[in-house]
This record gives structure tokens, sequence and C-alpha cells, in this order.
């Protein structure tokens, strides 16, 4: 290096600082989450959601194959029993418990891919922001749906027979005679 | 007695005014920075954000202290305590306004031989914590920030030696006095751009910052000297950074900014305070500034620039700044 070398490059320093200067100037490119969000893609995997059948009963039946399936350890679900008097979904069980941890939730959608009824869907809305590690752990009924429209939330009473089955591959569930 | 009573609650002053200075020279500085790479920055604790270095001042009060079992404990100790005091030692000698209440001893012969000398042991602070704490990065962190502010003590010496000359002082109110002819012209830094250029870059150096920040290097020394220190004895360092910071900003001011000099400065000395903040303000963006766009030194380019390039240059300035006083060319006497 030379003197004459030095002195190109020391030239090429103040248009640096311009450079910099300019971008001060301009609006951040970073957004104010969660008060605004930037638009998602329909498919974005954003929080999960526990589904509904159109009759009001709950997809999710307990069986934690989404757990066995979480890379992450995520998911806690402890099942319990449906009875006719008073049903919660088709079949024998239902998830009485359902955590899901969202500091630990790497958001890979494998918990969908598992559930034998569609019951977990992630969607691109309220991605969970939060200032304590409680407030992380997203319980059951912060997870659910609520029922359709003039539909009865469960737990339901149900004709005896009617929902002995937990999957039914067609027609759907709550379309069956 | 009065003098010394006097002299405490103005030290007192000095070191309140500093350290309120360190907390939001942080919040400047992150959101300053922030904005210059295009992000918000900290903005949620308080309105802007004003009451995130609070926030962060209770969280480093209250992190457990450890002191790692291989160091040596009482120079581990002592490390912070000795990177701090320098730093706020700096203010004694930098009149903030025009009232003698805020000016402990900027009126002392040898001001600038003490902001020299100040300097020069802040470095124990630096090199004894990366040698106390038994770590290789820290090592290392503290043998560069020996290295380089040896190297670039001697640039910013002759630097001040040319402001030493203009004013014919070596007192921070005579230099002061001297940038005072009426107009902005009067400044150091139009009679004396080569010093002030000088002096930016080797108080970068000192201050180990950005592009010179090899002290702390976080790709090759992780955190560099501080980096087996936790709670608040890194809450010190970062303290004492920041403080020099101010200081250095400060001192720049008083050598070529005209210190509390402007407008309508003669009889109101509050006016005086504004414009030394505001000129501390500038300086304290630029190096900012400086931080957003300039990439970080290789080792021996920062020591062949420091020893190749800005020592000579001192050096002519000195001889040239002699020259012309000495023939007296207008400007210059
Ligand atoms: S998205 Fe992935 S990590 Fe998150 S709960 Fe589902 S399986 Fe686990
Ligand atoms: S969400 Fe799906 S996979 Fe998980 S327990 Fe419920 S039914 Fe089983």
């Amino acid at each position: 290096m030379n003197w004459k070398t030095t002195f190109r490059k020391l030239t090429r320093i103040p248009l640096g600082f311009y450079t910099v200067l300019q971008q001060t100037l301009r609006k951040p490119v970073t957004v104010q989450y969660p008060e605004q969000t930037r638009p998602m893609v329909p498919r974005f995997r954003g929080r999960h959601h526990l589904k509904r059948y159109d009759n009001g009963l709950e997809r999710c039946i307990g069986c934690a194959l989404c757990a066995a399936a979480c890379p992450a350890d995520a998911i806690y679900v402890e099942a319990g029993e449906n009875t006719n008097d008073a049903r919660f979904s088709p079949g024998e069980r239902y998830s009485q418990t359902y955590e899901i941890n969202m500091l630990r939730c790497i958001f890979c959608g494998y918990c969908e891919d598992a559930c034998p009824t569609n019951a977990i869907v992630l969607e691109p809305i309220e991605f969970p922001t939060g200032y304590s590690r409680e407030a992380m752990i997203y319980t059951k009924s912060m997870l659910l749906e609520s029922p359709p429209i003039n539909v009865p939330a469960t737990p339901q009473v149900t004709e005896p027979g009617k929902f002995d089955r937990s999957i039914v591959p067609f027609p759907p569930i709550d379309q069956q005679a | 007695m009065s003098i010394l009573l006097e002299t405490i609650l103005k030290a007192v002053m000095f070191v309140v005014l500093a350290l309120a200075g360190f907390a939001y020279t942080t919040w400047i500085e992150r959101r300053l920075i922030s904005r210059m790479q295009s992000r918000i920055g900290p903005n949620r604790v308080g309105p802007q954000g004003l009451l995130q270095p609070v926030a962060e001042g209770l969280k480093l009060i209250f992190k457990e202290s450890i002191t790692p079992a291989q160091a040596d404990k009482f120079v581990y100790m002592l490390a912070p305590m000795l990177a701090v005091i320098p730093a706020l030692a700096l203010f004694a000698v930098i009149p903030i306004s025009n009232h003698s209440f805020f000016n402990l001893a900027g009126g002392v012969d040898t001001a600038v031989l003490y902001v020299l000398a100040i300097l020069g042991t802040a470095v124990y602070g630096i090199a004894l914590a990366g040698w106390s704490s038994n770590n290789k990065y820290a090592t290392l962190g503290g043998l560069r920030a020996a290295a380089q502010v040896i190297s670039y003590e001697l640039a910013m010496s002759l630097a001040l030696v040319a402001v030493v000359l203009m004013a014919g002082s070596a007192s921070m109110n005579v230099i002061i006095e001297k940038q005072l002819p009426g107009n902005i012209l009067g400044w150091f830094i139009f009679r004396q751009p080569i010093a002030a250029a000088l002096f930016a870059i080797t108080a970068l150096a000192e201050l180990a910052r950005s592009p010179f920040d090899l002290v702390e290097a976080e790709q090759e020394l992780t955190a560099g000297y501080m980096t087996e220190y936790g709670g608040m004895k890194f809450a010190l360092f970062f303290m004492s950074e920041y403080v020099k910071m101010i200081a250095l900003s400060g001192l720049f001011t008083v050598f070529f900014l005209g210190g509390w000099s402007g407008p309508f400065v003669g009889d109101s000395w509050p006016l005086g305070l504004v414009y030394f903040s505001i000129k501390v303000l500038l300086c304290l963006m630029v190096m900012v500034w400086v931080r957003a766009t300039l990439p970080r030194f290789r080792y021996d380019k920062l020591m062949a620039f420091g020893w190749k390039r800005l020592l000579p240059i001192a050096l002519a300035n000195v001889v040239i700044t002699a020259a012309l006083i000495a023939f007296g060319v207008p400007g210059y006497k």
C-alpha cells in the first residue's frame, strides 16, 4: 500500500458515510410485532388450532400421536373417557389436557401430519408472543376453536351407538345417519 | 474549608452528570444505530424506550456475581474499578459551562497533560482484567488494548501539542478563550483541521470503538477482556467505556469546537451548558455513525496505520503549526 492507494481509499470513506446517512432517513424495514404484522401466506404455519366437526364435537381423540411425532417434545396430551352423557369427541377417548409449549415448538407442522383426525392445524394468525414462560404454555381452552354458530359446545349428550368409532373415513362423522 | 466543600460538591455533580450521561448515551447509541441499520430499536420500556437503561441496570444488579475458579481474585475484582475511575477522573478538567461552578479544574496549567496521563492509566483496568481472568480470549484482548493505546497515544499527544501551541497554554480555560474571537472560524477545528482529524481518529482508538474495536472483536475474541465478567462488574466496564466516550467527546468539544462558547453566552451560564451539551451530543452521534459505517481494522494494519501514517502526519503538523505561529501568519497569532 502506498500513499496513492491510501488516498484513493480515503475518498471512498465519505461515500460510505453518505450511504449510512441515507439509510438513517429511510423508514425502518422491521415492524412493531405483535401489534403490527406482515402479510402472511395462507399456508403459513403460525399458531396451532384444535378443530371441531360441524356438529360441535372435537376432532381431537386424545391419541397423543402428535406428541409422539413432535421433534421438540412440545406437546403434552392426557386422554379422558367419553360417555354418551358427556361426549367431547367421537369414539372412546378425548383429550382431557392438551398443552403446547410455544417456547419449545419449532413450528415444523409434524403434529399436523401425525394427526389421524386432522384435529390440529397451524394457521397464519395470532402468532404467540408473551413476557413469561407460563404465558407461553397454551392450554386446551386457548387452542380449541369455538363451535359453529347454533351448535352446542362440548360435552354433548348423544344417542348411544351413534359415535362409537373415533375415525370413520367416509362419510364424515357429522354426516352419518 | 469552604473551598474543600465546594470542590467535593462539584466533583459529586460531575460524577452524577457523567453517570446519567452514560445511561442515556447507551440509549442514544442503540436507537440511532437501529435507524442506521433500518431497525426500530428498543422502544418498549417507557415512552420511546427511555426507561430501557434503568431496566438494564436493574437486571445487571440482580445477576449472580461469578468469579472464575482459576482467576486471580484480587486483581479480578480490582480491574473494573481501575477502568471506571480514570474514565470519571477525565471530567475533572472539562469545563462544561462558563460559570465557575461547572468548571472543576479546567484552569490548571497542566490540564492537557493530565488528560494524557489519565488516558494512559485507563488501559491498566483493561489489561489487568484480561490478564487476571485467566482466559485466552481475555488475555489477548487485554494485550491488544495495551498495544493499541500505546501506539495511538503518541499521535494523540502530538495532535494536542498543536492545540497547545495555538493556545499558548495547556489550560482548558485558555484554550477555550483562544477560540472566542467572535465568529465560528475561531474554533480550532477550522484553524487546526489536521489536528482535529488526528484527535478524532486516535480518540476512537483509545476508546477501542469501531473501527478500532480489536480489543473486543466478537468474531475472534468473544467479548475480549470482559469475557469472564458478569453482572455489575461487567456493567462497570460498560460504564467506563461510555463515560470515556462522553469525556473524549467533551475534550474534542473543548479543544476544537470552542467548548461552551456560542452566541449570547457571555453572561448566561445555562446557555453555555446547552451549547456544550449540543456539541458533545453531536460528537457522540458521529461516533455511532462511524460504528455503523466502517468495518474493523486488521490488527497489523491498525499498528501500521498508527505508527507509519498518523505519527508522521502528527509530527509534520506540529512543525507546520510552529512555523505558522513563528512567522505570524494571520489566524495563527
Ligand atoms: S409444529 Fe412441530 S414442534 Fe410444534 S408442536 Fe407441532 S410437531 Fe411439535
Ligand atoms: S391432536 Fe390429533 S394426534 Fe394429537 S392427540 Fe388429538 S387426535 Fe391425536
